[in-house]
């Protein structure tokens, strides 16, 4: 008997022992690691590394282009959040209906969520193409001067939230859509007997009941914005004048362009506390889920 | 609307000679006004201009790709291309080592999938099936890497890789997705759904735990593994950023990195090139998605449904 349970333990180990090894190489290991880095003065060529403590981020978070950096990240993610979870709340509501149009409708809005980043920025800059672009041609028949897009600084950014819009919609309008089905419908027929009107039932009852899939949408759209990279390096390469350059991009140019070690490691160690709040929270929020269900 | 558009029809019909061609549409138009009321026309419209805006653009890019580069300049556009070049696709491959690219496109993401299932099935098989000390500690830890993102892990990893010599080589673009935290946690919660009943019986009728992984925990859990492989295979076919980090070697980049060559060497213009290179890395994933669309929804929905 005793053997035969040493004998059970030590398969369980020797199951988990891979994963358990590509955990601790490939994230322990470099968590660690980056907030190592990010105390050094370091070139990646030269063999010295000097240790400079908490030099980085002081410098780092005084330096205006490094804020800017940052301005154009929160920007980038406060209107991702806020338009792509609005309209995906009133897409999701309505395209809450089991007919074969509405599943069309649906399948469609969700092709661009499973397309690489890459290509759909690339279709955009086509689109967006100031002289032979499709988006102009189509602004100018409704009488709207074309833009220069992702050229001029001003809308540069918004070009590459648009894009980053277009793409996450369908996401977030199926993960709404489950999140409206578990609401059970008896609640709704309650609220047709005290002949509450559409706008009530949407505010006091559909509202508090999807907050947990809100909450969840909330974080996730969150923590992705912060990561966005691709669109980036494809549409603007943080340009023109610095107006696209979000964190992930600065932490690309930073370590593999300009060979600045240290400063990109602080850049990834920011990063990580930004991520690990937002999903702390999202922990959080999900312990309260319980009162609404 | 039912009784007002009934009689409507009847109307039709008997005003209009029956050979006409005419009496079919009018025909056609009554029975669609009777299906459909005003509001329900409206949704379908709006419904249909919804999926335009996500669908177009993607048909842009198709006919796009065939169109010669004056038709791109063209004024207004064209919709459909006056002449279809399949050339481009041509100048398109030639441009750059494209069939490397695609080679390491595919052969990359198969290779992930195939570790990824030797390395999370045991796992999760333990990790729902088996009782040991430290398990819940172990699982914890794993899970922590749903919460990491590459983009903090790489400077570290590519590091680690300099210094034993793997930039640049498969491994590069293999190991550090050989095993998988989201694997691992949809695969155990689903083993962990399977009565344990099942399992001793297995073991009374001495069935190794090799047997009762291949013949009874994966066909049970088979949804789960499909969803698990379409959600890996588009995630690593589509992957930019590791590939572009890890290697500056055209033998061994994939189709993503290729594409955005294509776009800075091509004189910036030439859309139609662009576009027809663009094809061959979305292609795929179109066709995939148009196989097992509940599928791949699901398996990108699965962490939000709760």
């Amino acid at each position: 008997m005793a053997i035969s349970r040493t004998k059970k333990i030590d398969t369980a180990y020797l199951y988990v022992l891979p994963a358990v090894i590509g955990c601790l190489v490939f994230t322990i290991y470099p968590v660690v690691y980056v907030m190592y880095l990010s105390t050094l003065s370091w070139d990646l060529i030269s063999p010295d590394k000097t240790f400079v403590g908490l030099d980085n981020y002081k410098r780092l978070l005084t330096s205006p282009e490094f804020q800017q950096v940052l301005i154009n990240s929160a920007t980038y993610m406060l209107v991702m959040v806020t338009v792509s979870i609005s309209i995906a709340l009133v897409l999701a509501v309505w395209l809450n209906k089991r007919t074969k149009l509405h599943n069309f409708v649906q399948t469609s809005i969700f092709t661009p969520h499973i397309i690489s980043l890459v290509s759909v920025a690339m279709l955009w800059m086509w689109i967006m193409d100031p002289e032979y672009g499709l988006l102009n041609y189509i602004l100018g028949w409704l009488g709207i001067p074309g833009l220069q897009w992702i050229d001029n600084p001003d809308t540069a950014l918004l070009s590459v939230i648009i894009v980053g819009i277009w793409k996450v919609i369908g996401y977030n309008v199926l993960i709404l859509i489950a999140g409206l089905q578990s609401i059970p419908s008896y609640i709704y027929e309650s609220a047709k007997l005290d002949k509450a009107n559409r706008v009530t039932t949407f505010f006091k009852i559909t509202i508090p009941l999807l907050s947990p899939t809100l909450f969840f949408l909330l974080i996730v759209n969150i923590t992705s914005s912060f990561q966005v990279f691709d669109s980036v390096r494809v549409m603007t390469q943080g340009g023109p004048v610095n107006s696209t350059n979000v964190l992930v991009h600065w932490i690309y140019q930073t370590g593999f362009e300009f060979y600045r070690i240290g400063e990109a490691a602080t850049g990834s160690v920011l990063l990580f506390i930004i991520v690990a709040l937002a999903t702390f929270a999202n922990f959080k929020l999900l312990a309260s889920k319980i009162h609404y269900q | 609307m039912r009784d007002i558009s009934t009689p409507m029809e009847k109307s039709f019909s008997q005003r209009i000679p029956l050979s006409n061609a005419n009496t079919l549409v009018s025909r056609a138009l009554a029975i669609l006004a009777r299906k459909l009321s005003l509001g329900k026309l409206l949704e379908t419209i709006f419904l249909v201009a919804l999926s335009l805006i996500f669908i177009f653009p993607f048909f842009w890019m198709f006919t796009t790709s065939f169109k010669t580069l004056p038709e791109t300049m063209l004024f207004p556009p064209t919709l459909l291309p006056q002449q279809w070049m399949s050339q481009n696709y041509m100048e398109a491959w030639r441009s750059g080592p494209f069939p490397t690219y695609l080679f390491n496109s595919i052969y990359i993401a198969v290779a992930i999938l195939i570790l990824q299932f030797a390395v999370i099935i045991p796992a999760a098989y333990a990790f729902a099936k088996k009782s040991f000390k430290g398990s819940k500690l172990l699982f914890g830890m794993i899970l922590l890497g749903l919460m990491i993102p590459t983009q903090v892990t790489f400077l570290p990893i590519y590091l680690l890789f300099s210094k034993v010599g793997l930039i640049n080589t498969p491994a590069a673009l293999i190991l550090p997705f050989a095993s998988s935290s989201f694997g691992i946690f949809l695969l155990t919660q689903n083993f962990k759904q399977i009565p344990d009943e099942i399992i001793e019986a297995a073991k009374l009728d001495k069935a190794s735990e090799f047997k009762i992984i291949f013949r009874i925990m994966l066909p049970m859990a088979k949804p789960a593994i499909l969803t698990f492989a379409l959600f890996s295979f588009i995630a690593h076919w589509n992957d930019y950023f590791w590939v572009l980090t890890m290697t500056n070697s055209d033998a061994i980049r994939t189709l993503p990195v290729g594409i955005v060559n294509l776009k800075d060497t091509e004189s910036i213009k030439s859309w139609h090139v662009i576009m027809a290179g663009n094809m061959i890395l979305v292609a795929p994933i179109l066709f995939i998605y148009s196989l097992a669309n509940k599928y791949i929804k699901s398996a990108f929905t699965y962490s939000g449904i709760k």
